[in-house]
């Protein structure tokens, strides 16, 4: 990849978080209901003290020097203290992203797996039942609301079968565990997480590996390949494959917005501790700190996530690298 | 003429496509429940029942049962079915408004106009939406149309990407130069040129779209965000999930909502889906 273009995707990606901070800014401040004119509608409150509030905010400064002071607080890593948990924002968030991490990885890996392999052999089968399967399963699964596949998964593997704890990353009980007890109970807690994850995902990706297969296998090349006299595998795996699984890294990086949405339902769901589980406390105790900490950070992670993908898209693709 | 037989070939394309056929007969069959709903649901939807009528199973009297506040799931239902079609639709309107008019005025004017517009649309593409919406949710208030808005502000980025593109290809059309070379405005040629020529797109974007925010408000209402003197199929999960339903095996409390989010999101769904294979030629069967 030439340097100007790098250079240009590296001041695109740093516009666009710059455009969610200004959104995060806004958000907080301009629209009703912010955090300062709540403390303030208190009716006993005395003019004293809601001077004194507009004072700690910092909202008796003209508005860019609040922007300004936003933005040195965000630059050390000074999210705000959180309303109901009376601690450091950063802290509370930095504390809750293993768990989400481990979750959307494994999810992440057993969708992209299961549904590039679905979606090859529905575009191979193009209008057999496989593919006519494929494609129902994919539909099915993108129309459904992810939190209730995860609640229905419970039900039956959780509440009937009793195969799998029903909520939580650890059983309380297993405090004082050896470490191999407890990876397997962790384990055995991650298993419907993560499969309500991958099952919303792999829909996705099926299909769209599918349609991306089809225009691939319509190319010339595979007309010329086959005529070389290549296997029907050697067709496949040498050529229609690696072709129609570019358009993916793209794919996949902007569903990360999509994934982490499918996240925060399924850790709500399964008490999961993570940033979704937590967003969830910090929206009923209307946490607005908190949850403007989340939101930048999840943003902030699709936004790194798609600059990263362009850059390998650009390293698999050499017709962008010009 | 030429219009005429254009709308009637796309009919024949879409009868001969099943997926589509049966996406259309699933939401006419909503949209009729939701219309007539008032006369169908036999109970108050708002009202709680008697102290013995709670978490009742399904049976004579009680179709589907009744909630853990002695209301009539089957009643509830119906109810819920005309905000989650009232909400979808809505946002869905703005929705379209918002992407059309940001697509065609960046495909039409182009230059720096089109870069502004299409890295703030980049912004919304990319960003996560459901903190997005619930942290502007949770800001603005439970109210239906606090929902309408927020689902409506956030989910025009897509549309305003395939608008965009359409715009571009229009504009280097011939009829376009020649409507400029004999003098017409920017006005003139967006409405009676450009637009019915977008006008297929937005169509079949709309229906994808309303599948989305539909799922959309489903999903704030289950997390809470929803309005609770208009409750939809979201909001009647929240209550189910908080009162622990799925864990006591009240499935009837939880599987009739969902079911009904699921099937009206596919017949969207399957219609986008249909139309996206009957305007895409190289996805079409050969």
């Amino acid at each position: 990849m030439k340097r100007t273009v790098f250079v240009k995707k590296i001041f695109q990606a740093a516009l666009t978080i710059l455009g969610v901070l200004v959104i995060n800014y806004f958000l907080f401040r301009v629209m009703p209901g912010d955090p300062a004119s709540m403390l303030a509608r208190n009716p006993r409150m005395s003019a004293e003290s809601v001077t004194r509030i507009n004072e700690m905010f910092g909202l008796d400064k003209p508005w860019y020097v609040q922007f300004g002071m936003y933005f040195g607080d965000l630059v050390r890593g000074d999210l705000g203290d959180s309303f109901i948990f009376k601690k450091s924002v950063a802290l509370i968030i930095w504390e809750r992203v293993p768990a989400t991490l481990l979750l959307t990885v494994v999810a992440e890996v057993l969708a992209i797996a299961a549904g590039m392999s679905i979606g090859v052999v529905a575009a191979w089968k193009r209008g057999r039942p496989v593919d006519v399967g494929a494609l129902g399963f994919a539909l099915v699964s993108y129309s459904m609301p992810t939190f209730w596949l995860g609640i229905l998964l419970v039900a039956f593997f959780s509440g009937y079968l009793h195969l799998f704890p029903v909520s939580g990353m650890i059983s309380p009980s297993l405090v004082f565990a050896s470490p191999i007890v407890k990876l397997g109970d962790m384990l055995s807690h991650l298993v419907l997480p993560s499969l309500t994850l991958a099952l919303v995902l792999i829909g996705e990706y099926a299909l769209i590996m599918r349609n991306s297969m089809i225009d691939v296998l319509t190319e010339d090349y595979i007309v010329t390949a086959r005529a070389k006299g290549l296997s029907e595998s050697d067709i496949l795996r040498k050529h229609a494959i690696p072709n129609a699984m570019i358009p993916m890294t793209t794919i996949i990086a902007m569903s990360l917005g999509f994934t982490i949405t499918g996240a925060l339902q399924v850790e709500t769901v399964f008490s999961w501790p993570g940033l979704g589980r937590l967003m969830y406390e910090a929206l009923k105790g209307r946490d607005y700190p908190l949850l403007q900490g989340i939101f930048l950070l999840t943003s902030v992670a699709v936004v790194g996530a798609n600059f990263i993908a362009d850059i390998v898209y650009g390293y698999i693709d050499p017709r962008v690298r010009a | 003429m030429e219009s005429i037989t254009g709308a009637r070939s796309m009919w024949r394309l879409f009868r001969s496509n099943a997926l589509g056929v049966v996406g259309l007969a699933i939401i006419v069959l909503f949209a009729v429940v939701a219309l007539a709903g008032p006369f169908l649901a036999p109970y108050d939807p708002l009202s709680f029942g008697r102290p013995q009528d709670v978490l009742r199973a399904p049976g004579p009297g009680h179709l589907l049962g009744t909630d853990d506040l002695g209301r009539d799931v089957a009643t509830a239902l119906v109810a819920g079915s005309r905000v989650s079609l009232l909400v979808g639709l809505s946002a869905t309107l703005i929705s379209m408004l918002v992407g059309t008019l940001v697509g065609v005025v960046a495909g039409y004017y182009g230059r720096w106009v089109d870069t502004a517009l299409m890295r703030f649309t980049d912004v919304f593409l990319v960003l996560p939406w459901l903190p997005l919406m619930l942290v502007l949710a949770a800001l603005l208030g439970p109210s239906v149309w606090n929902i309408v808005l927020v689902i409506g502000l956030t989910g025009w980025a897509g549309t305003a990407r395939v608008i965009r593109a359409q715009t571009l290809a229009i504009k280097e059309r011939q009829f376009m130069e020649r409507a400029r070379s004999i003098g017409a405005g920017d006005g003139h040629i967006i409405m009676h040129h450009l637009m019915p020529n977008v006008f297929p797109l937005i169509f079949a974007n709309t229906i994808l779209v309303t599948a989305v925010s539909i799922l959309s408000e489903t999903t704030l209402s289950f997390l809470g965000m929803g309005d609770s003197t208009r409750p939809s199929w979201g909001t009647m999960l929240h209550f189910a999930f908080e009162s622990g339903a799925a864990s006591s095996g009240a499935l009837w409390f939880i599987l009739p909502p969902g079911f009904c989010v699921l099937l009206l999101v596919m017949g969207f769904t399957f219609l986008g889906y249909a139309f996206d294979e009957i305007l895409n030629p190289k996805l079409r069967k050969r």
